[in-house]
């Protein structure tokens, strides 16, 4: 708990939970507004917090539409270009709903679009799964810096940054709370903060 | 750091059950149209095959073409091997060759650990099952049958196998997944009782962290999962039992006995099965055998297994015992 006050202490929330509701009530409508109607939508979040708002996206959706919205959560780390770079990771849980994704509307869910590696990865994941009609990017926050040619069809916030800031999402499912942080990042180990 | 695989007993129970965690992940490639993930693409992993195997052979084959590893198979007939050439100067020519990784397979015990230390080799060793010592990715499978079994598929993810009662009968004393599973299933909080005849019980038996008994029947109500063995003919070079018919009504399981186990109860078998030995056909065949299931989640074991230890830049089990050694 100590660490993660220090952490908030010099760390700025730049979306509070209200903004965030609203902000994942607009893409719903717009996910709408754009698929025309969202009959063939289906949500893949990408774990861990993706999933999560994967899950609040397809809620305000069914509200919207009234039709059931298929949702699941597509794990990347098998197909991230780093793996040799780091110790292998954890795995965490790949659910493709029950219809599969061909010829539907695929809109991939992350918490922060930061370089693009991790929705390059999900690219390549899905092309191992199906064929779908079309793939959209709905992010929580688009923090910029990109590596690769990629953008979100959806963003909820975009957030001019450095790369010296880190931003950290906060969710309820997770985290206890709903919160973007914008912070400074931490100091290398070895000098002194 | 070292990278190997060569004994149950050097895995901590958080590397074991990231290892079944991980292989839970694993086996839903097995549901998808493209079972392949390119996550070892590039690496080179050698099966090297001393001793006859089908299932450890192809389970390990699909484990590594599943993760887009290249694949070199070796078996010791009609190899140099059977010119005359040593265990080192294989090695050699494999590490020559440039493989990131060995799966071995040797009638010798120790043969895989000789390797992973000697220095010949900078791959990763896998252990295939060593003589009568070891066959670390046979007690994992295991584990992970047990687990989805006794436990649940979903509701055993990050969990072991606290207060299961495991009964493994038959020929202990030859038997490397005998011994595996004892190290590894005390490690996931099991409690387990080998049964067999006295003379199939290896000499030191009361060191190891186990109960012994000499009588099936008074076992099997009180068992969560029976595993039998086969009768290791091929290594046996004295009368361990009087006859087989003895054997097999002492130690056999049939269905007769299989009703005296709990309603949950599962009967397991690392094959190949002599049915008519240790198992009959009505129980072989029944629902509660597990024998295929074991199969199938054989490859996922061992996709997790190359995962984790050839996935990153370093391996994520630790091994305490081959590091310390070195």
């Amino acid at each position: 708990m100590d660490k993660l006050d220090t952490q908030a202490s010099d760390a700025r929330p730049v979306l509070e939970g209200p903004d965030i509701a609203r902000v994942l009530t607009r893409i719903a409508h717009e996910i709408v507004e754009r698929a025309k109607g969202a009959d063939d939508v289906v949500l893949l979040g990408i774990p861990t917090r993706g999933v999560f708002l994967a899950r609040r996206l397809a809620a305000k959706l069914e509200q919207i539409t009234e039709k059931q919205i298929p949702v699941g959560s597509l794990d990347i780390t098998m197909y991230r270009d780093d793996l040799r770079l780091q110790p292998p990771r954890a795995l965490a849980r790949t659910e493709i709903p029950g219809d599969g994704l061909d010829g539907r509307l695929v809109v991939l869910v992350d918490d922060v679009l930061f370089s693009g590696r991790t929705i390059r990865a999900a690219l390549d994941a899905l092309n191992d799964i199906g064929r779908p009609r079309a793939v959209q990017l709905a992010v929580l926050v688009d923090r910029g810096h990109r590596e690769l040619p990629i953008r979100a069809d959806y963003v909820g916030k975009n957030l001019p940054t450095s790369l010296r800031e880190t931003v950290k999402v906060q969710l309820a499912e997770e985290d206890g709370r709903d919160t973007v942080l914008l912070g400074a990042k931490p100091a290398a180990p070895d000098a002194q903060r | 750091m070292q990278r190997h695989l060569i004994s149950a007993a050097d895995l901590t129970r958080d590397d074991a059950v990231l290892i079944l965690d991980t292989a839970e992940e694993m086996a839903r490639v097995a549901d998808r149209p493209i079972k392949k993930l390119p996550t070892l693409r590039g690496r080179t992993v050698v099966n090297l095959f001393f001793e006859d195997s089908t299932r450890t052979r192809i389970s390990f084959e699909a484990a590594e073409k599943r993760l887009s590893a290249d694949v070199i198979n070796f078996t010791a007939k009609g190899s140099s091997v059977s010119k005359g050439e040593s265990l080192k100067d294989t090695a050699q020519t494999l590490e020559a060759m440039g493989v990131d990784a060995v799966v071995i397979r040797h009638g010798a015990s120790g043969a895989p650990y000789r390797l992973a230390t000697s220095g010949w080799i900078d791959a990763a060793v896998i252990n295939a099952g060593d003589g009568t010592h070891q066959h670390p990715t046979q007690a994992l499978l295991d584990a992970f049958t047990m687990r989805r079994r006794l436990v649940g598929r979903d509701a055993g993810l990050g969990q072991d196998l606290a207060g299961k009662r495991i009964t493994i009968v038959g020929d202990v004393l030859h038997s490397r997944v005998a011994r595996s599973n004892v190290d590894l299933l005390h490690t996931l909080g099991a409690e387990v009782t080998l049964v067999a005849p006295p003379t199939l019980l290896p000499v030191g038996i009361e060191t190891w962290p186990c109960e012994v008994s000499y009588d099936l029947d008074s076992t099997l109500p009180k068992s969560d999962a029976v595993m039998m063995l086969r009768v290791q003919r091929e290594r046996m070079n004295a009368a361990f039992f009087p006859t087989e018919r003895e054997y097999s009504r002492r130690y056999g399981l049939d269905g007769d006995r299989m009703a005296k186990m709990p309603e949950h109860a599962i009967v397991m078998h690392p094959g190949p099965m002599v049915r008519g030995m240790e198992i009959t056909a009505e129980v072989a065949d029944s629902d509660r055998c597990t024998v295929v299931e074991q199969v199938a989640n054989g490859v996922s074991i061992r996709m997790a297994v190359l995962y984790l230890l050839l996935g990153g830049n370093e391996p994520a089990v630790t091994h305490s015992r081959t590091t310390e050694e070195k």
